[in-house]
């Protein structure tokens, strides 16, 4: 079975909020709301400075916490591809996963529901990548099966120096920002 | 790590946003999607071209259930590549936006009190014909003046032509490019363009002087960036501010603001001085380089030191780097270069040094862009002005390649060297666009007529006498754009949805406004489609074709001198001009010489501003979409500097520039990466128009405290980073 993570390439990445905009339109979410964000780290005194820039949203852990934490089953790790989804219907609002969630990745739907990125599994089925991914000018993220050696996501993370965010949470993150 | 958590990042992006959403991007907009006939199913695509801002990228917009869900790059587009920028992903909202202007408006009160009176089309271009006439009568058909921007000006000029005016002029050049456009064609005999014939993609090193490639989101300059960076390219950049670019760059250079020239200056030194130049394409192309080579002999990396800041090793390496990799190396010319009144001298001074490293007509450097032939409409011919136009007298900008908006305002303001008592303003925000906010008000008031075309009631449609509402990009056909780029192609503009009121198209507009002039003979089409398809047929193409692909394509030609296109220089030598002598001939410096710029008072701040990747100049902050992505703007102080004065990021403050201007409240970001002599902020916030509910006094507007300007002697362009602020903390 696939496990569908993405491979971020900060070097490329000029933070310009295409993929926060894309994820806006695509999946309607609500005003003020959003299930991608932009991170800028600058360190260093001017003028000897570096700066990281990240895309970042739910990371489809391996070993989520939201949804061992959820009292109904809402949260849960699709059979296909492992995304880690909600199902609206069964959510009861309890906020149990949005406190579980180490990358404050989760908000309460107005609707009453806990929703997330959801690596737009309608469109990953379809055979298109992820709004995010398709739409980035940059052509900064990359989007594929980690578990096949010879995707390009794969090859990327074997060729280049790579980091998670908070590994220490021990959640197993499955987006990986190149570095 | 400065980590912005989620639930912090919404209440950023998302502060203060005023329409109430339950579900949906935009929440339910109560009659905006009103149908007009059977409920439309399914979905639905329709190809066009993007007007987020002037760069076109061809798109591909999506309709669900008869309401517009997103817009995407069009895959077969060469601007986009597929692939929109984060503005045009947002267009959508321009269409949502509840800020839209609905209906025709006559000023009900005295100017600038944005008191309306909603009038029929038919009441509103009767009002503007009646006062045209008058003023026509009176003064002359000279005397009224259209200020445009982007391709949607073209047929009110076309109404303005057949009235009989000269004068029309846009923002873009007196207040953004033109000097660099003034510096290249003093050099190479051609202006850069837009876009831009940078060949990003495949220069091995790309200099950056002040352009923020990434915040400044032309589509296709921040792909190949992104791919210049992606293939390993040196990036050199020179910024007082540690720009998104600049943390990409192997060199960053925090020079000192104003001595760019100097920078320049030291970098021909070292390549001249150290033979590191292109000796053959030199000899082969160059005139008068012996007089240029003696002139920067002075202007050496010691030299620049003190001027600039940038130490004589780094001028060095960086000099060497960029030989290294020529011709393949792209000093960018940038786009908006309105800055310190030498500004044509500086873009020139760009272009020679491009020269020098043998980019220009190279690979990895300036190619030669293409357009297809799709013949003009064949309208009757235009009368002949009486009168020349009024925006340049006696030329006294002897290089000014196109209208200077400034200079109209100048004669409106003095009635020399005749009256101008009309303004027609089509999608263009003069009172943030042009400097010095006071000057434009004091030309407002010697009008008789002010018409404001636009799709939201901005700052200046706030001090109009007649409102015309637009309809959206994505509710209206378009001039067909024939784009000059690297593989030349024609695109088509068409409606996607529906108007949400009763805004036209600016082509209906137009054309109506010249019959009401009686000038329908200009107007020979019935419909715009008509228009449309005889212009195609010209071109062996049709509406139909383009209605169904978006874009009909060429195959590119030879774009470089090593595939066979000819160097040729329309320049008076026929040469690359090292030593202008027609520069000379004006009283002018025949090879660029540094000038320091002023220091402001002791204590203040320079004045420095910018792009950010979600807005367009001001004219997008209402776009719900955008404005959840970015609703007001910050001022960037130094860290250091914010310590000392008691400041710390989130705390809100006002500028006061060095005329007493005050600006509105604005959030402080105490940062590292600026230069402790200069505060930066982004453009286009700080709304005042009551109209904007959305983005009024989100931020602080950088064009309310620009009340200077030095005015280049070259080309007429307003320097505009000649201001100074202090702080002060808001209560």
């Amino acid at each position: 079975m696939a496990r569908l993570g993405m491979v971020i390439d900060t070097r490329r990445c000029v933070g310009c909020m295409d993929c926060v905009v894309a994820c806006k339109t695509e999946n309607q979410t609500p005003e003020g709301m959003n299930r991608d964000w932009i991170t800028y780290a600058t360190r260093g005194r001017y003028p000897r400075l570096s700066m990281t820039i990240q895309s970042e949203r739910c990371n489809h852990c391996d070993n989520p916490p939201c949804v061992s934490c959820c009292p109904t089953g809402a949260s849960h790790v699709h059979e296909w591809g492992g995304f880690v989804l909600v199902t609206k219907e069964e959510c009861i609002g309890c906020k149990a996963c949005l406190a579980s969630c180490p990358y404050d990745a989760r908000y309460l739907h107005p609707d009453g529901y806990a929703d997330k990125c959801t690596f737009c599994i309608h469109r990953v089925e379809k055979g298109q990548d992820p709004a995010c991914v398709s739409v980035c000018p940059t052509r900064c993220m990359h989007f594929g099966d980690l578990d096949d050696p010879e995707s390009e996501v794969s090859r990327l993370l074997a060729s280049r120096k790579h980091h998670a965010v908070l590994p220490e949470a021990g959640t197993k993150p499955r987006i990986f920002y190149l570095e | 790590m400065n980590n912005v958590s989620r639930r912090r990042f919404l209440k950023i992006t998302g502060a203060g946003a005023s329409v109430a959403a339950t579900a949906g991007v935009l929440g339910s907009l109560p009659g905006l999607r009103a149908a007009k006939g059977p409920v439309e199913k399914g979905i639905r695509t329709v190809p066009t071209f993007c007007d987020l801002c002037f760069w076109k990228c061809n798109a591909i917009a999506t309709v669900k259930d008869g309401v517009l869900w997103k817009i995407e790059g069009n895959p077969e587009d060469p601007l986009s590549r597929g692939r929109l920028c984060p503005r045009g992903t947002g267009g959508v909202g321009a269409h949502f936006d509840t800020d839209r202007l609905r209906a025709p408006l006559l000023r009900a009160s005295v100017r600038g009190e944005e008191k309306w009176t909603e009038v029929t089309w038919d009441e509103a271009l009767g009002h503007v014909a009646e006062k045209m006439l008058k003023i026509k009568a009176e003064y002359g058909p000279e005397a009224v003046a259209l200020f445009s921007h982007g391709i949607g000006g073209t047929f009110l000029k076309h109404t303005l032509k057949a009235f009989g005016s000269p004068n029309s002029a846009a923002p873009s050049y007196a207040q953004c490019r033109g000097p660099r456009d003034a510096g290249f064609e003093l050099t190479f005999g051609e202006a850069i363009g837009s876009p831009e014939r940078t060949d990003i993609q495949n220069a091995r090193c790309l200099v950056l002087i002040g352009s923020h490639l990434g915040e400044n989101m032309h589509n296709t300059q921040v792909q190949e960036f992104a791919d210049a960076i992606g293939s390993g390219a040196t990036i050199i950049v020179a910024d007082p501010r540690f720009s998104i670019a600049a943390s990409k760059a192997k060199h960053y250079l925090p020079i000192k603001p104003g001595t760019d020239i100097a920078l320049l200056l030291a970098w021909m030194n070292v390549l001249v001085g150290e033979g590191l130049y292109d000796k053959e394409y030199v000899a082969a192309h160059g005139f008068g380089f012996e007089a240029f080579a003696s002139e920067v002999l002075p202007f050496t990396p010691e030299w620049a030191y003190p001027e600039t800041g940038i130490e004589p090793d780094v001028i060095r390496e960086t000099a060497r780097e960029m030989a290294r990799h020529r011709p393949a190396t792209l000093v960018h010319p940038g786009r908006h270069a309105t800055w310190y009144g030498d500004d044509a001298q500086r873009g020139r001074a760009i272009a020679l040094l491009n020269a020098l490293l043998g980019s220009w007509g190279r690979k990895g450097g300036f190619y030669q862009p293409a357009s297809m032939n799709v013949p003009a409409y064949p309208y009757p011919p235009y009368p002949k002005p009486a009168r020349g136009k009024v925006d340049n007298p006696d030329h006294r900008y002897p290089f000014a390649s196109e209208a200077i908006t400034t200079g109209i305002r100048e004669a409106t303001i003095t009635g020399k060297p005749y009256p101008v008592k009309g303004w027609v303003v089509y999608a263009t925000n003069l009172i943030q666009a042009l400097p010095n906010e006071a000057e434009t008000i004091r030309a407002i008031q010697a009008l008789d007529l002010l018409v404001v075309v636009d799709v939201v009631g901005s700052e200046i449609a706030g001090w109009a006498d007649v409102v015309l509402p637009e309809a959206t990009y994505l509710e209206r056909y378009e001039e067909l754009n024939v784009e000059l780029f690297r593989e030349p192609f024609v695109a088509l503009r068409q409606p996607v949805v529906e108007p949400t009121a009763d805004q036209k198209p600016n082509w209906w507009i137009a054309r109506e406004l010249a019959v009401k002039l009686g000038l329908g003979a200009f107007y020979p089409w019935k419909t715009i489609e008509e228009y449309l398809d005889h212009r195609l047929k010209g071109a062996g193409l049709s509406l139909a074709v383009l209605q169904k692909k978006g874009l009909v394509s060429a195959p590119r030609p030879p774009i470089y001198y090593e595939e066979g296109v000819p160097p040729q220089f329309a320049t008076p030598s026929k040469k690359i001009e090292f030593y202008s002598v027609q520069l000379k001939d004006k009283g002018f410096d025949p090879v660029p010489r540094f000038k320091r710029p002023a220091a402001g008072p002791p204590g203040s701040f320079r004045l420095l501003f910018g792009r950010a990747p979600v807005h367009t100049f001001s004219r997008t902050q209402t776009n719900p979409v955008l404005a959840q992505a970015m609703s007001e703007n910050e001022v960037w102080l130094n860290a250091d500097e914010a310590e000392r004065a008691g400041l710390r990021t989130g705390d809100r403050v006002r500028l006061r520039n060095q005329d007493g201007v005050l600006s509105n409240p604005i959030k402080l970001k105490a940062t590292q990466a600026i230069r402790a002599d200069c505060v930066y902020l982004v453009h286009g916030f700080g709304h005042t128009a009551k109209g904007l509910r959305r983005a009024l006094g989100k931020g602080a507007s950088d064009a309310q405290l620009v009340t200077r300007y030095e005015t280049d002697p070259l080309m007429g362009g307003t320097g505009m980073n000649v201001n100074f602020v202090t702080l002060e903390r808001e209560a």
